[in-house]
C-alpha cells in the first residue's frame, strides 16, 4: 500500500514537472514583465502636458473640455464612453469627443485632424491625450450609459456593424470575435459579444504596441481590424466606429479597465 | 527638447531598485523610409546614474536597444530619501536628466 502511495506521489510530481505553461500563460507572463516598464506611461505624461497646455488658434488648454462628467472632469470619464452629448447632439467616443473639444476650445480643424495619418501631427497628440484620459480611469469598471434613446440606437447599429459581412474575404468582426477560443497565430481573440473579462478587449485599449513602438487608441485598433478584414478604412471618429465602441463597451459592462495597456 | 524620463526608486532590503523608462526613438540607421532613403541613426549613446551625487552606473548604448527603452538596476545600499539621478546622451548631442527620490 505504502509503495503504491509513494508511486502515486512520484507520478504526481512527474506530472507537475511536465505541466508546461500554455501559450496563453506564457504570453500573460511576458505581458506582466513588460507592464513593469509600460511605455504607455510616457504617452500618459505627454498627454497630461497637452491637456494643460494652451494650444491652437484660440490659445486654450483642454481643461474646460467636458468628457461627459462635467467640464474638466477626467477621472472616471473613460469608462462611460461612448455616450450621448447634448451640445453636439451626438453619441461620441473618447477620440471624437476630444476632436470636438480641440475644435471648440482650441480652434483646431477637426477635418484636418481626422484626415491626418495615425501617429503623425495632431493624431500623435490625440493618442497621447487618449492615454492620459484612459489612465485616469484605470482600475474602474466599464459602465456605459444606455439611458438615452440615441445610445440604445447606437448599440443596435454597432451590433449590425459587428455582424456585417463583406469585403473580398467575406469577413465580419464576428468572424474572429463572435465566439470563444479563436486566435490569430498565437494571439487569443476576445469574444466581444459578451463581457470578455477584466482588462480584455474593449477594456484594454488604448494600448502601447511593443512590436511597433506605438500608442494605439481604439480608433486605430478598429482601423487595423478593418485592414485585416480587407474592408475599406472607416472614417476617423465616424459613427460606424463609435457604434462599434458602444456595442463592445456595453457588452463589456463591469469589466475592469486596464488602459492604457501593453500589447505584444 | 527631449521628452521626460520616468524614474522610480524603491527600497528593497538594504538597498533600492531603480526603474527607468526613457522616451527615445532609438533609430538604428538600418531602416529605410517610404522613398527608399536610409533613416539616419538616432539613438542614446551613454547612460549614467548617480546615487547621492556619486556615479554608480555608466553604460554605452547602441542601435540594438529598443525604442522607449526600459532600464532596471539595483543599488546595494540605499535608504529612503536618497536621490537618484539618471542622464542620457544621444548621437545628436541631445541629452536629458531626470531624478527620483528613493521611497
Amino acid at each position: 500500500m505504502r509503495r503504491l502511495i509513494v508511486g502515486a506521489m512520484a507520478l504526481a510530481c512527474v506530472q507537475l514537472v511536465h505541466a508546461q505553461p500554455t501559450t496563453a500563460e506564457g504570453i500573460a507572463r511576458y505581458r506582466e514583465m513588460l507592464a513593469d516598464g509600460n511605455p504607455a506611461d510616457l504617452f500618459e505624461a505627454k498627454g497630461e502636458g497637452l491637456w494643460k497646455q494652451k494650444r491652437g488658434p484660440k490659445v486654450a488648454s483642454l481643461e474646460q473640455c467636458d468628457l461627459g462628467k462635467g467640464r474638466g472632469v477626467v477621472k472616471g470619464a473613460f469608462v462611460e464612453l461612448p455616450r450621448w452629448f447634448a451640445d453636439t447632439q451626438r453619441v461620441q467616443d473618447l477620440e471624437s469627443r476630444l476632436l470636438t473639444c480641440m475644435e471648440t476650445l482650441q480652434g483646431l480643424d477637426p477635418t484636418v485632424i481626422a484626415a491626418t495619418p495615425f501617429g503623425r501631427g495632431e493624431q500623435a497628440n490625440m493618442e497621447a491625450l487618449a492615454a492620459y484620459v484612459s489612465a485616469a480611469s484605470r482600475g474602474q469598471k466599464m459602465s456605459l450609459p444606455q439611458g438615452h434613446t440615441k445610445e440604445r440606437e447606437m448599440f443596435e447599429l454597432g451590433k449590425r456593424v459587428f455582424f456585417f459581412r463583406g469585403g473580398p474575404y467575406d469577413f465580419s468582426c464576428a468572424s474572429c470575435h463572435g465566439e470563444a477560443g479563436k486566435r490569430i497565430r498565437l494571439q487569443d481573440l476576445p469574444e466581444l459579444t459578451k463581457n470578455p473579462g477584466d482588462g480584455i478587449g474593449f477594456a484594454a485599449w488604448p494600448a502601447y504596441r511593443v512590436s511597433s513602438g506605438e500608442m494605439w487608441s481604439m480608433q486605430r485598433r478598429l482601423n487595423d481590424c478593418y485592414r485585416q478584414q480587407r474592408f475599406p478604412f472607416p472614417g476617423f471618429a465616424s459613427d460606424a466606429t463609435i457604434a462599434l465602441g458602444v456595442y463592445m463597451g456595453v457588452n463589456a459592462k463591469g469589466a475592469e479597465s486596464i488602459a492604457p495597456a501593453i500589447k505584444r | 527638447m527631449a521628452d521626460p524620463m520616468r524614474v522610480r526608486a524603491q527600497v528593497k532590503g538594504t538597498g533600492a531598485e531603480v526603474r527607468v523608462l526613457m522616451a527615445h526613438e532609438m533609430e538604428t540607421g538600418q531602416r529605410r523610409d517610404a522613398a527608399g532613403k536610409l533613416i539616419p541613426a538616432w539613438h542614446i549613446t551613454e547612460v549614467t546614474a548617480q546615487h547621492n551625487g556619486k556615479p554608480v552606473l555608466t553604460a554605452h548604448w547602441g542601435p540594438a536597444v529598443s525604442k522607449n527603452p526600459f532600464m532596471f538596476f539595483a543599488l546595494k545600499s540605499a535608504k529612503a530619501g536618497d536621490k537618484v539621478v539618471v542622464s542620457w546622451k544621444d548621437n545628436r548631442g541631445d541629452s536629458r536628466t531626470d531624478e527620483a527620490v528613493v521611497a
